[in-house]
């Protein structure tokens, strides 16, 4: 068991070194680099020299990636080229704000996702079911950025409930942040909800079909017992995973969305990077986005692991 | 050569029984229809389209919609109606070359892994999965913003991102057939590889790598119109709907119709995408409604 656990995590480890490679080499194969982009039009000469000097580019590129690596694993990603600011305080606060959307997203999104996935499955085929379901695939398949964008328009335009945009430094608390998440969340959690409640209904029904749920009928144990006792444990278990994966996922989803609503985030800030090709907090960016979505992997994987006693003793394979 | 003929017959046949089971329940005829209209607005509206669409016009900006202008004008000037009906044409055309790249290489790599199995099979999973653990936004951006916005740089950017997805489905399809009875007795016979892939394997992991290819295809028009709004899809004037909603936004406040258009255009797109690809999957018999979107 405990070997299974160092597994994973060493896994994970293995993931996001090649995450590293990839972004460094991609950083470095593809053409200009972050001095000519800095320079731009200037790059030549002496004052292309010394920016290569300053940021020690004109070394061989395994000992930059060796050095810079060392910084990362001790928590130090160096400097950005624009402000000339250690990126560490630039990540800072966009890590927490980018932290209370979505933890504010998740605890809203969940909890009504398994509410309608049930009621879906339970009622299956019935009104509720069409009814639910088709609003779901309609709030699935609809970009983030054309739900948020039709979230202003109506509430924040035509019906002036809340304010359309986020207008707040970055640096602000999370009591200044709250009256203006409300939109942004609504936004995210929309899609996130839709999502897992399909995944939980298919599993639920899945369940519902199983030996053991028809044994349990024909034993006449009480219809609400049985959906409690038998079905949801069993249901609820293989969902998590797939849950892992589409929180992971909608990463990209946050950085549109963020985008739209001006959220001094994560994913503003990967946009206004890249704008200023500012590489050196791209490959930050790459390194934390990765981390996430690794962890959160292993952390639904350990959650499997841990509530399902028959895994205990079998490997997992993917 | 007979035997030729009658098979290009019976796989006419078989295409068209797929179809006819597609649109036998509402929502697959739905999302065929929506589709097909598209698909025939994107080839066909250069000949019809009433103005020009990268006309600029400050005299005629953001008017409302009227009998002139159908669905009103945008900040400068131009005829949202035509911008709208021309906005699909790129959308569509890189997203199913797209698609059709990813389709390629994430099969051939898929089936190939899943075939010669052992070291390099773990070795390539594991690089498969870093890629997935970056953000696919983070990816396209940096690629796009290094090498340019030409449809030239998206197609092949586009496949490859929305390929890795397609390696693990090909690959688990491959494992679920390569123990059968068929393909041992094909070794014993002394085939090929190649020839055990081309005839043996494919034709029962085809599927199941369709069905992905027509759901990676609505999530790379998701991607796709994503960038454009992020102002690293297609450059302007051409007219793409994520490029319109984005420039119209900041007036939306007294011009809705200028968004409200493009939204229109992109949702039902994608919705008739998505119908489409659902009930195909439905048509051959695949469940896809437990995975997740990787």
């Amino acid at each position: 068991m405990l070997l299974l656990v160092l597994k994973r995590i060493l896994l994970g480890f293995i993931t996001l070194f090649i995450v590293s490679l990839i972004t460094f080499s991609g950083v470095e194969v593809l053409p200009g680099d972050a001095c000519t982009t800095y320079l731009e039009r200037e790059a030549y000469g002496a004052a292309l020299e010394a920016c290569y000097e300053r940021l020690g580019l004109n070394t061989p590129a395994y000992e930059r990636y060796i050095s810079w690596a060392a910084g990362v694993l001790q928590g130090d990603f160096g400097y950005s080229l624009s402000g000339e600011m250690r990126i560490n305080d630039v990540l800072g606060p966009r890590v927490k704000n980018s932290m209370v959307l979505a933890s504010a997203s998740i605890l809203i999104g969940i909890p009504i996702a398994l509410l309608l996935g049930i009621i879906t499955a339970l009622w299956r085929d019935k009104l509720p079911d069409i009814i639910i379901s088709t609003i779901t695939i309609f709030s699935m398949t609809i970009p983030e950025f054309i739900s948020a964008t039709l979230l202003i328009l109506i509430v924040a335009i035509w019906l002036e409930w809340l304010p359309g945009i986020v207008i707040v430094p970055t640096g602000a608390s999370i009591s200044e942040l709250l009256p203006n998440i409300i939109l942004p969340v609504i936004a995210i959690s929309m899609i996130m909800t839709a999502h897992m409640a399909r995944m939980v209904r298919s599993s639920v029904i899945q369940v519902m079909a199983s030996d053991y749920v028809q044994m349990a009928i024909l034993k006449g144990v009480p219809y609400w017992t049985m959906v409690f006792k038998h079905v949801l444990p069993n249901a609820l278990l293989p969902a998590i995973n797939v849950v892992a994966l589409t929180i992971a996922w909608l990463l990209g989803g946050v950085v549109v969305t963020e985008v739209v609503f001006n959220y001094p985030g994560l994913g503003r800030l990967v946009i206004e990077s890249i704008s200023n090709r500012d590489l050196p907090v791209v490959q930050a960016l790459a390194i934390i986005l990765a981390s996430i979505y690794v962890s959160i992997n292993l952390i639904a994987d350990l959650m499997t692991l841990m509530l399902n006693p028959r895994l205990k003793s079998l490997q997992i394979k993917k | 050569m007979t035997l030729e003929k009658e098979q290009k017959k019976n796989n006419l046949q078989k295409v068209y029984e797929v179809i006819k089971t597609m649109a036998s329940k509402p929502s697959g005829l739905i999302g065929l229809s929506i589709l097909l209209f598209h698909v025939i607005l994107a080839i066909t509206s250069p000949l019809y389209v009433p103005y020009d669409y990268k006309a600029i016009d400050p005299s005629l900006m953001l008017q409302a919609p009227s009998s002139e202008y159908w669905f009103g004008t945008d900040s400068l000037g131009r005829d949202v109606f035509t911008r709208t009906i021309l906005g699909g044409r790129t959308a569509l055309t890189v997203t199913f070359f797209g698609s059709l790249i990813a389709l390629l290489w994430g099969g051939a790599l898929g089936i190939f892994c899943g075939l010669v199995g052992g070291k390099i099979d773990d070795v390539v999973m594991r690089i498969i999965d870093a890629f997935l653990s970056i953000p696919w936004i983070l990816a396209m951006l940096l690629i796009v913003s290094l090498l340019g916005t030409t449809t030239l740089v998206l197609i092949p950017a586009l496949g490859f991102f929305y390929g890795k997805g397609i390696v693990r489905v090909a690959r688990a399809a491959t494992h679920d057939v390569i123990a059968k009875d068929f393909i041992v007795s094909a070794r014993a016979r002394g085939h090929s590889n190649l020839s055990i892939i081309w005839n043996e394997i494919l034709p029962n992991v085809r599927d199941a790598i369709m069905v992905e290819g027509a759901m990676r295809w609505s999530w790379m028009l998701l991607g796709f119109s994503s960038l454009s709004f992020l102002g690293f899809g297609v450059s302007p004037p051409t007219p793409d709907w994520g490029l319109m909603i984005s420039n119209a936004r900041g007036l939306m406040s007294f011009a809705y119709w200028a968004v409200l258009a493009p939204i229109f255009g992109l949702s039902s797109l994608i919705i008739g995408i998505n119908l489409t690809a659902d009930a195909f999957a439905k048509a051959l018999g695949i469940d896809r409604s437990t995975k997740a979107p990787v």
